[in-house]
C-alpha cells in the first residue's frame, strides 16, 4: 500500500490509538466523554470540509444528516427491534440518499444560493420531523434499557458506542484523504476553484456536487445513530440542533478548510478552548458568541485556517502533510 | 475533407438584443478557421452556443456527425471539443500541473488520474510551462496565464480547440512564440477556430475566415479573399487603423 | 368569504413589512454582491431596540422610529468596517461566512442577556372596521411606514448625488471607482442604509407580533424569499414580491399550519430561484 509510506497515515493512525488507548487505560469514564464528543466534532467536521473546502460551497445544515441518522436507527430499534449494526447501516444509506435527492434538487442552485436554500433544508426538515407522527412528533422517541442488552448491559454498551464512533471518526479521515487523492476529489477542488471554468473543462458539476452532498451525508449520519442511542432518547431540538453544524463550520475553518488534517487539528483546539471557557461562569453563557468572534477572526486574518499557517511558514511540508 | 463542426443557422437573443443571428459555417478536419470582426460582433457569444454556455435560441450545432446543441459545457468537452476563454479562468490555488491535469482527466479520454498527469506534462511541456509544474496558477504572469488556459484545454487531447483570443495582452515576442506553438498544435492534427484581434496572426495562420458583424456572417473566404471584399473593409471603416491593416496583410 | 377576503388585506399590509426588509438585504446584494446573514439579527436589534426606548423612556412607539433610524444606520456602517469590508472582492463564501460569525455573537449575546422569551411592544392604535371584522391599527400604521420609508429610498437613490453613486457602484464598481466615486464609503452607506431598513421592519413587526431573540432566522428566511421572488438587486421588485408573499400568507393562514408556512416558503424560495432566476419581474420585463 503506497498510503502506509505517506507520513500523513501515521498521524491519523497515532490520533485513532490516542482515542482508543488514552480511555481504556485507567477505565476514564470521564476522558471517555469528552473524547467521543470530540470524535463527533471531527466527523462533522471532516465531513463539512468535503463540501466546504473542496467544493467550496456552504452547508448551513450539515446537522440535518447528524439528526436523521439518529432518527432511523433509534426509530428502527425501537418499533422494529432491529439490532443496533443494522439501524446503523440502514440509517446511514436512508439519510445518504435523501441527501442525494435533495441535492439534485437544490444543488442546481450555485453558491450562495445553495448556502441560503441548505438553511431551508434545516428548517424544513425539523418541521416535518416535529408533526411526523411515527417519530413522536415533538415528544420524541425514547429507546427501552432493554436494548442494551445485546451489548453486555448499559456500562459496556457505552464502550461499545465509543469505539464504534471512533471507528466512523477514522473512516472519515480517511474517507476525507481517499476524495482528496481521487479524480473525483480533483474536480471537486476545481468546482471549488471556478465551477464555469470546471464545467468548460468537462467538469461535471450538477453530478459531482450532488454526489460530495450525499456522501458526506453518510457518516455523520451513523454517528448520529450511534450518538443517540447511546443518549436512549431523541427529540427534534437536540437532533436538529443548530449549534452543532455551525461550531462544525468553524472547526473546519479553524483547522484549515481544504486540508485533511485540518477538521481534526481544530476539533482538538476547540474543544480545548470551550474547556478552559466553560470552567469560568462567565463564558459558559456565551458558547456561541465565541465561536462567533473565532470564526470571523479566521476569516478575516487567516482564512487558510491553522494548516494554511504551517504551509505558508513551512512550505515543504506540502508535500507531506495532507 | 469533411467537416468536423457544423454550425448552422444559429441564433441567440439577448433582452431582445440579437447577439448572433442566424450564423452558419463548418470547420474542416485538419484546418484553423479565424473568426473575427469588429468589438461586439458576437464572436464570443458564438464559442458559448458551441460549447454549450448557453443554449442557441435557434440552429444546430453538429459536432463529429453527432448533434450537440444545447448540451451543457461539460458534455461537449467529453465529446472532444476544449476551449479557452478570452479572460483567464484559471484555478487559482491549485498547481500548474494540477490545473492541467483537471484538463486532461475530464476531457476526451476521460482518463485515469495517474494517466492524466502524464497528458498533463506533455501538454504543459508542449506550451513551455514545464518548469512551473508546482507553482500555483495565481503566481504565474498573464502571458504565463494565457499559456496555462491552452495547456489545459490541450491536455484533453480535443479533436478540436476552440482559442478565444490567446494572444490578447502578449509583447511581441510572447506573440511570436504562441503563434508557433499553435502551428505546432494544427500540425499534430487537432482542428482549431480561433477569434483573434491581431490581424496579421490571424491572416497569416489561418485557412479560411469567417468576418462576423453584428451576429450575422459578413463574408466567408480565403484570408487574401475577405481582406479585399468590400464589405468587410466597410464594416471596419469605422476602425480605419483596422481596415489598412486588412489591406496591408 | 368576507373573513378569506380580510385575511388576504391584512396579509399584504405585513406583506409590506417584508417587502421592507427584503429591500435592505436586496440594497446590499445589488451594491457589493454580499449576502447579508446579520440582516435577521439586526432586524431583531430593532425589535428590542424598540422594546428598550419604550419602556426605558415611556415614549409611544412610533415616536422611536427616528432613533431607530439613526441607531441602525450606525450600527451598519460599523458592522461593515467590522466585518465585510475586508471581504469584499473575495470568493461570496467569505462575505458569507464573516456576516454568518457576526449573526452568531449578535444571537449569543442577545441570548445571554434576554433567555428566550417572548417581548411584546405595548402598541395600540384605533383599528379600521370593514363588517364584522376588525384591521389592527399597527398593521396600517406599519403598511403606512413602509411605503413612506420605500418613497423616501427611492428618492434618495435616484433624485440625489450620493444616491447616483450608490446606483453607480451597484452597476459596475470598478468604472464607478475611475470616475471617482469613493467607492469603500459608497460601500458603507448602502450596508448602513440596507441595515437601517432590517432595523426599522424589526420595530415594525414589533408592534404587529410578540418576538423572541431568536425570531430574525425565520424573518431573514423570509426576506430572503421576498428578495429572490423579487429579483435580486431589485427594490421595487422586493417590496412587491413581500407584499405578494404577505398575501400568500393571508390566502393560507386559515388552512395550513402555522409550523408548515417556512417550509412553504422555503420550498417557493427553491422553486423561484430555479425556474425564474430573474424574478417576479422578470415576467414583467419580457415583454
Amino acid at each position: 500500500m503506497t498510503i502506509m509510506r505517506r507520513p500523513f497515515f501515521w498521524i491519523i493512525a497515532a490520533v485513532v490509538a490516542l482515542f482508543a488507548v488514552l480511555p481504556a487505560a485507567g477505565n476514564n469514564v470521564e476522558l471517555r466523554e469528552n473524547l467521543l464528543l470530540a470524535a463527533v466534532y471531527i466527523t462533522l467536521a471532516s465531513n463539512i470540509n468535503m463540501i466546504l473546502g473542496y467544493a467550496g460551497y456552504v452547508n448551513f445544515g450539515s446537522i440535518v444528516f447528524f439528526g436523521l441518522g439518529g432518527y432511523f436507527c433509534v426509530w428502527l430499534m425501537s418499533a422494529h427491534g432491529w439490532p443496533l449494526a443494522a439501524a446503523l447501516l440502514a440509517g446511514g444509506v436512508a439519510v445518504s440518499t435523501l441527501a442525494l435527492l435533495f441535492g439534485l434538487g437544490i444543488l442546481r442552485l450555485r453558491g450562495v444560493y445553495f448556502a441560503l436554500a441548505t438553511i431551508g433544508v434545516n428548517e424544513g426538515v425539523m418541521a416535518f420531523v416535529t408533526n411526523f407522527g411515527p417519530w413522536g412528533g415533538s415528544s420524541g422517541i425514547y429507546l427501552s434499557p432493554a436494548l442494551f442488552q445485546p451489548l453486555g448491559g448499559p456500562a459496556k454498551a457505552l464502550w461499545v458506542v465509543y469505539y464504534l464512533l471512533v471507528g466512523v471518526m477514522a473512516a472519515s479521515l480517511y474517507l476525507s484523504y481517499a476524495v482528496k487523492r481521487s479524480k473525483f476529489g480533483l474536480g471537486l477542488l476545481a468546482i471549488g476553484q471556478n465551477e464555469d471554468a470546471a464545467a468548460v473543462l468537462g467538469v461535471p458539476t450538477p453530478r459531482y456536487k450532488a454526489a460530495v452532498y450525499s456522501l458526506s451525508a453518510l457518516l455523520p449520519a451513523i454517528a448520529g445513530g450511534l450518538y443517540f442511542f447511546k443518549s436512549a432518547f431523541i427529540q427534534p431540538p437536540d437532533a436538529f440542533d443548530l449549534q452543532l453544524s455551525t461550531e462544525a463550520i468553524v472547526i473546519a475553518m479553524l483547522g484549515g478548510q481544504g486540508t485533511v488534517l485540518g477538521p481534526a487539528i481544530g476539533a482538538f483546539l476547540y474543544v480545548q478552548l470551550r474547556g478552559w471557557l466553560l470552567v469560568s461562569p462567565t463564558f459558559s453563557n456565551f458558547q456561541l458568541v465565541i465561536a462567533g468572534v473565532l470564526l470571523l477572526a479566521i476569516v478575516l486574518f487567516a482564512p487558510g485556517g491553522l494548516m494554511g499557517w504551517i504551509y505558508r511558514r513551512w512550505p515543504r511540508l506540502r508535500g507531506f502533510l495532507e | 475533407m469533411s467537416a468536423l463542426l457544423e454550425v448552422e443557422g444559429l441564433s441567440k437573443d439577448f433582452g431582445g438584443l440579437r447577439a448572433v443571428d442566424a450564423l452558419s459555417f463548418s470547420v474542416r478536419e485538419g484546418a484553423i478557421l479565424g473568426l473575427i470582426g469588429p468589438n461586439g460582433a458576437g464572436k464570443s457569444t458564438v464559442f458559448n452556443l458551441i460549447n454549450g454556455v448557453f443554449a442557441p435560441d435557434q440552429g444546430r450545432v453538429v459536432f463529429r456527425g453527432e448533434d450537440i446543441t444545447g448540451k451543457p459545457p461539460y458534455r461537449v468537452a467529453r465529446h472532444g471539443l476544449a476551449r479557452t476563454n478570452q479572460i483567464v479562468q484559471p484555478f487559482a490555488n491549485m498547481s500548474v500541473l494540477e490545473n492541467c491535469t483537471v484538463g486532461a482527466c475530464f476531457g476526451r479520454e476521460n482518463l485515469s488520474l495517474a494517466r492524466a498527469r502524464e497528458a498533463a506534462r506533455e501538454a504543459a511541456a508542449l506550451v513551455g510551462l514545464d518548469d512551473r509544474l508546482d507553482a500555483l496558477a495565481s503566481q504565474l504572469t498573464i502571458a504565463g496565464k494565457k499559456r496555462l488556459e491552452l495547456a489545459r484545454a490541450l491536455a484533453a487531447r480535443p479533436t478540436l480547440l476552440l482559442l478565444d483570443e490567446v494572444l490578447a495582452g502578449l509583447n511581441p515576442t510572447e506573440v511570436e512564440h504562441m503563434i508557433g506553438i499553435i502551428r505546432t498544435i494544427r500540425d499534430s492534427g487537432v482542428s482549431i477556430l480561433m477569434i483573434e484581434h491581431l490581424m496579421q496572426a490571424i491572416m497569416s495562420l489561418s485557412d479560411s475566415i469567417v468576418v462576423l458583424n453584428s451576429g450575422a456572417k459578413l463574408a466567408e473566404g480565403l484570408p487574401a479573399e475577405v481582406a479585399n471584399h468590400p464589405a468587410v473593409i466597410e464594416a471596419y471603416l469605422g476602425d480605419p487603423d483596422l481596415a489598412a491593416k486588412l489591406r496591408a496583410a | 368569504m368576507l373573513g378569506l377576503l380580510a385575511s388576504i388585506l391584512d396579509g399584504v399590509l405585513i406583506g409590506a413589512v417584508y417587502g421592507l426588509a427584503a429591500m435592505g438585504i436586496t440594497l446590499i446584494w445589488g451594491v457589493m454582491d454580499v449576502v447579508n446573514l446579520t440582516h435577521g439579527a439586526m432586524i431583531v436589534a430593532g425589535m428590542f431596540g424598540t422594546y428598550l426606548f419604550v419602556s426605558a423612556v415611556g415614549v409611544p412607539v412610533y415616536a422611536t422610529l427616528p432613533a431607530v433610524l439613526v441607531g441602525g444606520f450606525l450600527a451598519g456602517v460599523a458592522l461593515y468596517w467590522i466585518a465585510v469590508h475586508r471581504v469584499i472582492g473575495q470568493p461570496p463564501l467569505m462575505s458569507l461566512l464573516s456576516t454568518f460569525a457576526v449573526n452568531l455573537v449578535l444571537v449569543g449575546v442577545g441570548t445571554a442577556v434576554w433567555g428566550t422569551d417572548l417581548f411584546n411592544v405595548p402598541a395600540s392604535l384605533p383599528g379600521f372596521s370593514l363588517g364584522r371584522y376588525t384591521f389592527p391599527g399597527t398593521h396600517i400604521m406599519a403598511a403606512v411606514l413602509t411605503a413612506a420609508i420605500a418613497a423616501a429610498l427611492y428618492l434618495f437613490l435616484y433624485r440625489t448625488r450620493t444616491g447616483k453613486a450608490v446606483r453607480a457602484v451597484s452597476g459596475n464598481r470598478e468604472a464607478a471607482e475611475l470616475v471617482g466615486i469613493p467607492t469603500a464609503r459608497v460601500l458603507a452607506l448602502s450596508f448602513g442604509l440596507g441595515t437601517t431598513l432590517a432595523c426599522v421592519a424589526g420595530m415594525l413587526i414589533a408592534t404587529m407580533f410578540p418576538f423572541t431573540v431568536l425570531s430574525g432566522d425565520a424573518y431573514q428566511l423570509k426576506s430572503f424569499v421576498v428578495t429572490v421572488l423579487g429579483g435580486l438587486g431589485n427594490p421595487t421588485g422586493a417590496l412587491v414580491a413581500g407584499i405578494a408573499l404577505g398575501l400568500l400568507e393571508g390566502v393560507t393562514t386559515p388552512f395550513v399550519p402555522v409550523s408548515w408556512t417556512l417550509v412553504i416558503e422555503f420550498v417557493l424560495f427553491v422553486v423561484v430561484l430555479i425556474a425564474l432566476p430573474g424574478g417576479l419581474m422578470q415576467l414583467w420585463q419580457r415583454r
